[in-house]
């Protein structure tokens, strides 16, 4: 396992006045990895990946992204990831085409990028016919497939997925994550927050957080040993278990 | 300069999707120019009149045909007692009662004197106090006119009269609509650059695209100016819709340069473009920031000569309209529109504005984090 190291964090802590949201969590991510994130609500992932995206500052703590330090580099950091949360974050009332278009502008895609980009998008999301219909009119599952390849328009090193499959039916769950392996073997890492169980069974490796620290780090089939247990929900209910703050 | 060129496509293809942008774009100017001056309009008609004539006389029945032919007053109530007149100010149907006194002509011939009575209803004060005004002036006309009868070729006037003549400059007619069109102007101009612009930020905050901006590699000032150059566009059309609708419908001339009022709009915009932004840095969500626009335009208006002279304010009051920019941009409309003011006139507004501008701009910019 000697591979490149994308993620590396050392210690990393989030004080909100007494409230230690993140506290000292380290780990490293390896390039092309499926990194699963989990924790229950209120376990702090939401702040630790806010401040590995560039969104928050941490209050102590080293980090480095894509070889970027969070503190000072936060602009190349925000130019080598790519990030998609909780809330669906196209916007509705552009089409399809049109949001490729915005997101690989303002990412500074050439026209002809954006262009080549545009009809690998559609023809790979089978969207032909939708092209240039409203993102809104979509059905949730074909807006959060869209969402996901629009958060890796510009071939990030890194994307962040905050909660990606929320509601979203079994099926459609299942093409998304075809899209994650798809996107992780052209060498793109996926840091990955999710609450689906079957789906941090996908994952290479996983981290259980509770209470702001990281309990639990290894590859599925090693934590199911460890924590003898026959399922990924058994092993998140023991650790889960032990949290003392609530949602 | 490319990520610009992206944000504003995205901006003005948002602004021309949305139904609800385009009619307050269009639709308010033009409504609002239209009802508002003709609502406001401080001339006071349609005076309700009850009269309580005790004399029956030809000279009363003379005067009150003047009252009536003026076309303030309309006579509702013609009675022979007074209790029966007030009855209708009591009910609110009239406005104004006027007695006529038995003997009024009896007296006015005989003893060369007599008295009226009026009284008015007090509830809705300005009419009240402005028809009172006018019933007198009517009847010192009417006296005039008996007089000029009466005393045929008098050696001395029995009574030395001081006529008054008054001329309105820059408004001759006492037009209220002039008065009150470029302010209209001024107050919508407030609102699609400063709320508009709030509201849209706001919006994106709330459905999170704002989040999922702040991860890319927008710089603050590409995402800002993307916001703030498609509001100052529209500012100008709804300007030049306003400036339209006043030269056609109401067929009001500026006197001035046109061009004036644009580059001192140009400069207004960009002080109530970074008021909208400075609103959108500290509402989360739309209802607040609808909530702050409310307030604040409620004090611009009424703070900013649009209904009542600032002059006639409490002199504190006055300090605080200062502070109100919206009350220099009615007064540049007025000035340059009804007076033909110049660059050189307005000069001191230019100035007040370009700081207000540099002010509220560096604060809310100061205000909007990409990082927390």
């Amino acid at each position: 396992m000697n591979k490149e190291k994308v993620i590396v964090a050392e210690g990393l802590t989030k004080r909100f006045g007494d409230f230690v949201a993140v506290d000292h969590i380290s780990f490293e991510v390896s390039k092309s990895e499926i990194f699963g994130f989990l924790g229950a609500n209120g376990a702090g992932k939401t702040t630790a990946m806010r401040m590995l995206c560039g969104l928050s500052i941490p209050t102590s703590g080293k980090a480095l992204v894509a070889g970027y330090d969070v503190f000072k580099d936060t602009d190349n950091i925000k130019n080598s990831i790519g990030y998609m949360s909780q809330k669906f974050s196209l916007y509705e009332d552009l089409t399809i085409r049109e949001n490729i278009r915005f997101y690989g502008g303002i990412y500074g895609l050439t026209k002809k990028q954006i262009q080549d980009k545009t009809s690998y998008l559609v023809d790979h999301l089978h969207l032909q016919n939708h092209q240039n219909s409203l993102v809104k009119s979509l059905p949730l599952g074909w807006k959060q497939k869209l969402a996901f390849s629009v958060a890796i328009v510009h071939d990030p090193a890194i994307v962040f997925l905050d909660e990606p499959t929320g509601g979203v039916d079994p099926v459609t769950r299942r093409e998304f994550w075809e899209l994650i392996y798809d996107a992780s073997e052209r060498g793109i890492t996926i840091f990955v927050t999710t609450h689906y169980m079957d789906e941090a069974e996908y994952c290479n490796r996983v981290s259980i957080m509770v209470d702001g620290r990281i309990e639990a780090l290894d590859t599925p089939k090693a934590l199911k040993i460890n924590y003898d247990s026959a399922s990924m929900d058994e092993v998140f209910l023991k650790l889960a278990r032990k949290a003392v703050r609530g949602e | 300069m490319s990520v610009l060129k992206y944000l504003l496509q995205k901006e003005f293809r948002q602004i021309f999707r949305d139904p609800a942008i385009l009619r307050i774009i269009f639709m308010m100017p033009a409504l609002q120019l239209i009802i508002i001056p003709m609502a406001a309009d401080f001339e006071v008609r349609n005076v309700n009149l009850a009269v309580a004539d005790h004399d029956h006389s030809a000279y009363a029945q003379q005067m009150v045909q003047k009252i009536k032919s003026s076309g303030y007053f309309k006579l509702i109530h013609y009675s022979s007692t007074y209790q029966d007149a007030l009855k209708n100010i009591e009910s609110d149907k009239a406005d104004v009662v006027l007695e006529i006194p038995s003997n009024f002509e009896k007296n006015i011939i005989r003893e060369d004197h007599t008295s009226l009575f009026i009284a008015v209803n007090a509830v809705n004060g300005m009419k009240a106090n402005l028809g009172a005004a006018y019933l007198q002036s009517i009847i010192q006309d009417y006296n005039n006119q008996i007089r000029l009868k009466w005393i045929q070729f008098p050696k001395i006037p029995p009574q030395t009269n001081i006529e008054v003549t008054v001329s309105n400059w820059f408004n001759p007619m006492l037009n209220y609509k002039y008065f009150m069109v470029p302010a209209v102007l001024a107050t919508l101009l407030t609102m699609v650059g400063s709320f508009l612009t709030a509201l849209n930020i706001v919006r994106e905050k709330e459905i999170g695209t704002i989040e999922q901006i702040n991860v890319t590699p927008i710089k603050k000032y590409h995402f800002i100016l993307g916001k703030l150059i498609p509001f100052w566009i529209l500012g100008l059309v709804v300007l030049t819709i306003g400036l339209i609708i006043m030269r056609f419908f109401y067929q009001i001339h500026p006197i001035g340069n046109i061009l004036v009022v644009y580059f001192f709009a140009a400069i207004y915009l960009l002080c109530v473009l970074g008021l909208g932004l400075l609103i959108s840095t500290y509402a989360d969500t739309q209802q607040q920031a609808m909530l702050i626009s409310f307030f604040l335009l409620m004090i611009f208006i009424l703070l900013g000569g649009l209904f009542t002279p600032i002059d006639s304010m409490p002199s504190w009051v006055q300090k605080l309209t200062w502070f109100n920019p919206v009350s220099y941009f009615i007064d540049v409309v007025r000035m340059v529109v009804l007076k033909g003011s110049g660059l050189s006139d307005i000069k001191n507004h230019i100035f007040i504005i370009v700081g207000f501008a540099i002010f509220l701009n560096s604060w809310a910019v100061w205000n909007y984090k990409k990082t927390n």
